[in-house]
């Protein structure tokens, strides 16, 4: 059952040092302001799960929260590389990261596989790609019916997933729009769920068919104006690319990116995420 | 004719192969450029389709990730990432999957991995996103990225996404139906599978390059069809269109224009 509640205070209610976390965002409404109050609470010992881990986990990934990475795109999207996952497992700093990774269609259907209460994703995939060969959690089943040899992967199940989404209601129930990723998926298939949100209004003024989390299967809501940046919010803010262009620089030498940790999430709170967007405003 | 780049050369040719009634999967990078020339010029009614869920988009400018707000904004519909994977890719509804690579051999398999050792690689690379099953699902595949001594390797370093593997029928002996790479689009020419062998062969080289050039940034014997062409140079307007997107692009990037 949702309650609103301060993003500190949700974090640190729901996510524990050695947990399984998910911050889900598919390029769009990705969960920045909750992953900097998890790095100020230093979390760690986390396994983190994400599609296309970029800035946000190559964030938690350099302050050594991570010990393991779930992940099937690991880059900067149109920039490049990450530099601090790269430090990581490239040189082991700061910690040795343990990688377990898969292709898009998998970890989709396994989040799809998660919200469905079943153990593991069937699908399609993986045919002739190496991945099959080092990673022990891509294996085959064969279709009862035709005979054909099928790729499977475990289900995911985080014990926390954290979304950003543009409104909720005061019962706590959660509107996402435009890019929805597998953000709906992530929230069924945790054990709690944390979301951040643009607003809290009274009614979501929602059409028949949109993207609604229900109350009940979410466990906090915490109002963060600007918690996606530099993501975006569809029809609040737009993404901020150069941000993205910028972080390239900012990640490629550990002292800078130290030193922009510690002024920008360190020493910062959830309540700079507004100012962040103001010059980003989207007009409706 | 005004003069060109090889870059330009390369994204005008990759645009041309595509058609008004295709169902574009687009990768990011080379990949997305050429697309949208494509709709800008001679397909304005193809169907571009980026992994982030976004159907029938027509960006105004090129997005700088797969999830740009414009690919939604403009989208016919956004449907969620599983959908995205298990519907539209997987059930079988994209005519070609448009990929860049790090790394590439003759039979058009795709390294986006790892330099290296997979546990211990010299450059760990972004890893393969969307890209295995686009090249598994997808009815053909059409390539496009930089000819270099670097990217075009006697043997990739890891198999991300499957092209034609060791050559011949391979495809069919792992269960594929779909065709895989049928084009391959460079900064230099236009290569060709073999019907039999499947190694690429080059069909077109672009204007002023030379047999030799080709050779010299390919990491194998570089095989020729038996009449290779020359590749008919930009057209003023398919220029016009490809400069402009890239100055909006640009642009908007730099966070000076909405």
């Amino acid at each position: 059952m949702a309650r609103h509640m301060p993003l500190a205070e949700a974090v640190g209610t729901f996510l524990k040092p050695g947990g399984t976390a998910a911050f889900e965002g598919f390029t769009h409404l990705i969960p920045h302001a909750a992953a900097h109050e998890v790095i100020r609470q230093d979390i760690g010992d986390l396994t983190l799960v994400r599609m296309t881990p970029d800035l946000i986990y190559d964030q938690m990934i350099g302050m050594g929260l991570a010990k393991k990475l779930v992940f099937s795109y690991a880059g900067n999207p149109g920039v490049g590389l990450l530099r601090r996952l790269r430090d990581a497992v490239e040189n082991g700093w700061p910690r040795p990261l343990e990688i377990e990774e898969h292709s898009h269609a998998a970890m989709a259907n396994a989040y799809e596989a998660g919200a469905a209460g079943l153990p593991c994703a069937m699908f399609r995939g993986y045919l002739g790609a190496q991945l099959a060969e080092v990673n022990p959690n891509i294996r085959h089943i064969v279709c009862p019916f035709t005979g054909e040899k099928l790729a499977a992967v475990p289900a995911i199940r985080p014990d926390v997933t954290f979304i950003h989404a543009q409104k909720a209601d005061r019962k706590g129930n959660v509107l996402i729009e435009g890019i929805v990723g597998v953000q709906k998926e992530a929230v069924l298939a945790a054990e709690n769920a944390i979301v951040t949100v643009e607003e809290v209004v009274d009614d979501l003024d929602a059409h028949p068919n949109a993207c609604i989390l229900p109350h009940w299967t979410v466990d906090a809501v915490c109002t963060v104006p600007g918690g996606a940046h530099p993501s975006y919010a569809h029809g609040h803010y737009a993404r901020d690319n150069a941000d993205y262009l910028a972080w390239d620089r900012i990640a490629a030498d550990r002292d800078t990116f130290r030193a922009w940790m510690t002024d920008n999430v360190l020493d910062a709170q959830p309540g700079v995420f507004a100012e962040r967007v103001a010059d980003l405003e989207v007009v409706a | 004719m005004t003069d060109f780049t090889a870059d330009e050369m390369m994204t005008i040719a990759a645009a041309r192969a595509l058609s008004n009634d295709d169902v574009c999967f687009v990768g990011i990078g080379a990949p997305s450029a050429a697309c949208n020339v494509a709709r800008l010029t001679h397909a304005p009614d193809i169907t571009l389709i980026y992994e982030s869920g976004t159907i029938g988009t027509a960006p105004d400018v090129l997005p700088l990730s797969i999830g740009d707000g414009e690919l939604c904004d403009t989208a016919v519909t956004t449907v969620p990432v599983p959908e995205m994977f298990r519907y539209w890719l997987q059930g079988g509804w994209i005519t070609v999957g448009f990929l860049g690579a790090a790394q590439l051999d003759r039979f058009g398999n795709i390294n986006t991995t790892v330099v290296g050792d997979y546990a211990h690689p010299k450059v760990r690379l972004p890893g393969g996103g969307g890209a295995p099953e686009i090249a598994a699902s997808s009815r053909e595949v059409f390539i496009t990225m930089k000819q270099s001594r670097r990217g075009f390797v006697e043997k990739i370093d890891f198999f991300t996404s499957f092209g034609h593997g060791e050559g011949g029928d391979h495809r069919q002996r792992l269960g594929m139906t779909t065709k895989g790479p049928t084009l391959l689009i460079t900064d230099l020419g236009v290569w060709k599978p073999d019907p039999e062998s499947k190694e690429f062969t080059v069909t077109s080289l672009h204007p002023g390059v030379t047999r030799a050039q080709m050779q010299e940034t390919v990491g194998w014997t570089v095989r020729f069809s038996a009449e290779v062409e020359e590749t008919e140079p930009p057209g003023t307007e398919e220029l016009a269109v490809l400069r402009d997107l890239k100055e909006r692009t640009a642009r908007a990037h730099q966070g000076e224009a909405a």
